[in-house]
């Protein structure tokens, strides 16, 4: 199979490589796809609670070369997005930005479902801090 | 040394120069039909396939006269097992095969199902092998045929041939063994092993691709098959169609040159092939090695690299053509159905790279591959989130995975 210069470039330089902390209460961390699959992806975005800006985004993934594009490229969209904004982001835009074919789709599907678990972690962590605060005041 | 480098012969081999020479005359020159009679041109052609035909029974153990030409191993198989079922159909209907098993054998087999044919496929030990003491269970007074390959295609391991030969004569069922991947490379003899049909191509031994053998045991017991192709009765009515003498001459060369080479070869591979495994053993943690490594062809080996994914991995090598068992490397996105046959877990067969070594190969490509293939395995586990998670200690098999 042919890889797209996008796919290979991600392959070849991957963006944002790495962990935080999940244990920050301001990283949100999201990790999906099964090992017997052949895809694990773990996507962790580090938000600003003032602002609700992502600030930083790191990813690790075990998956094909379509798989780690996919994830690669979600750190670089993430990177400035609102938590909000965040949410928009669809799996076929990925599938665009990569020119991903139609075997690959799953990839990018991986992808969008490892922003959403990612900021559904954060939002969890933010909702259980407002309680606190709700119960001490 | 040059790139893209081989290293994935069990899939193909490049034609030997020396093959391709001896064949050249038969495509302008030499071109006759073998099976015409009245003249000097089917003479000279039915010579050359005489003689390839003394050729191939030479490197098996056989006599010329029990050597069927086809069109590949795919043919062979077909020709063995379907023949063998319609033949004694009044003697039984039941088969037995194993899981690992190449398709042209197990498509086969289902193929029989539809037509009321019993089959058991026998599972395999971790180790790739089949247990005899299951194969002896198995056997009724129906079972007409036992169809075991000689070689694994994907991780290399030898089966007990001439345990299993020694089962089947006793018994009194008939032994088919695919030994497309084996003939050429290994030591293979159909007297002392027992082996009543084999299946044999040539462009997994650096002979041309379309064309293959069969042999088909004439004595003690005398082998009779029902033909799968019907027409001019070639081949004493086993296989009709006028034989591909050009690809003829090149199999009974390719197992000329095979058979005089056999015992340096077999030293050289399994010396390169050693090296590489102990070199990527001794440079990287979690490797593992599918298939047992006592029984196994010299030139094959299978190794899972845990926590980095089959395909990604080939990405990363992609100067070097080899295999991988991973799904993501598959039309069917099943990851490899021989490594799950070893209860390797799927991760693992995702995991997993076939390196076939070949005739054409040389010390310092296996150098280079090796070398790079750690340098790749390093960098995809430092992106690896499974990897991460293992160094933690967390036990993978207890995560709650989403699987999708």
């Amino acid at each position: 199979m042919a890889y797209s210069n996008k796919v290979l470039d991600h392959y070849n330089n991957p963006r944002n490589v790495g962990s935080m902390d999940k244990a920050d209460p301001n990283v949100g961390t999201g990790m999906v796809g099964a090992p017997e699959c052949g895809d694990v992806m773990k996507l962790q975005v580090k938000v600003n609670p003032e602002t609700g800006v992502i600030e930083d985004a790191k990813f690790k993934t075990f998956g094909c070369g379509s798989a780690i594009a996919s994830s690669s490229l979600a750190t670089e969209w993430l990177r400035g997005k609102t938590v909000d904004e965040a949410l928009e982001i669809k799996n076929t835009d990925i599938v665009n930005e990569l020119s991903l074919p139609p075997v690959k789709i799953h990839c990018s599907v991986l992808a969008e479902d490892a922003i959403k678990a990612a900021i559904g972690d954060y939002k969890k962590k933010t909702a259980g801090r407002s309680q606190a605060v709700g119960v001490n005041s | 040394m040059k790139l893209p480098i081989y290293m994935d012969n069990h899939a193909t081999t490049p034609v030997d120069p020396r093959v391709f020479e001896a064949m050249r005359p038969y495509f302008t020159t030499v071109f006759g039909n073998s099976a015409s009679r009245n003249h000097s041109f089917g003479w000279e052609a039915e010579e050359a396939t005489e003689k390839a035909r003394k050729q191939i029974a030479a490197i098996i153990g056989a006599t010329a006269k029990e050597i069927v030409f086809t069109s590949g191993a795919t043919e062979s198989n077909n020709l063995a097992i379907k023949g063998v079922a319609e033949m004694y159909a009044e003697k039984g209907n039941h088969i037995i095969t194993a899981a690992t098993e190449h398709k042209a054998v197990l498509d086969t087999c289902k193929r029989l199902e539809k037509d009321g044919i019993r089959v058991t496929y026998l599972a395999v030990q971790q180790n790739g092998l089949v247990d005899l003491d299951q194969l002896r269970d198995a056997i009724t007074d129906k079972t007409i045929l036992i169809t075991i390959m000689y070689a694994n295609n994907e991780i290399g391991v030898l089966q007990p041939i001439a345990e299993i030969g020694k089962i089947a004569k006793e018994r009194g069922v008939l032994f088919h063994t695919d030994a497309t991947q084996a003939v050429g490379k290994v030591p293979v003899d159909v007297i002392k092993d027992n082996v009543d049909l084999l299946s044999i191509s040539a462009h997994k031994m650096y002979g041309p691709k379309g064309v293959g053998a069969l042999y088909v045991r004439r004595r003690n017991p005398r082998v009779q098959l029902t033909a799968q192709i019907d027409g001019g009765g070639h081949e004493r009515g086993m296989r009709s169609g006028t034989l591909n003498v050009p690809g003829i001459v090149g199999l009974g060369e390719a197992c000329a040159l095979s058979k005089a080479e056999m015992p340096e070869e077999i030293k050289r591979m399994e010396y390169l092939r050693d090296k590489m495994k102990d070199r990527l053993l001794a440079s990287l943690d979690e490797v593992y090695i599918n298939g047992t490594m006592e029984h196994r062809l010299p030139n094959n080996l299978n190794i899972s690299f845990a926590y980095v994914e089959g395909e990604s991995l080939l990405m990363g090598i992609n100067d070097i053509a080899v295999s991988s068992g991973s799904a993501c490397t598959s039309a069917t996105l099943e990851p490899s159905y021989v490594l799950k046959a070893l209860g390797a877990g799927d991760d693992l067969a995702h995991s997993s790279i076939r390196f076939g070594l070949g005739r054409f190969n040389t010390e310092e490509e296996v150098d280079y591959v090796t070398a790079k293939v750690i340098d790749v395995v390093k960098k995809l586990r430092e992106l690896s989130p499974l990897y991460e998670m293992h160094k933690e200690g967390i036990d993978l098999t207890k995560v709650q995975w989403t699987a999708h």
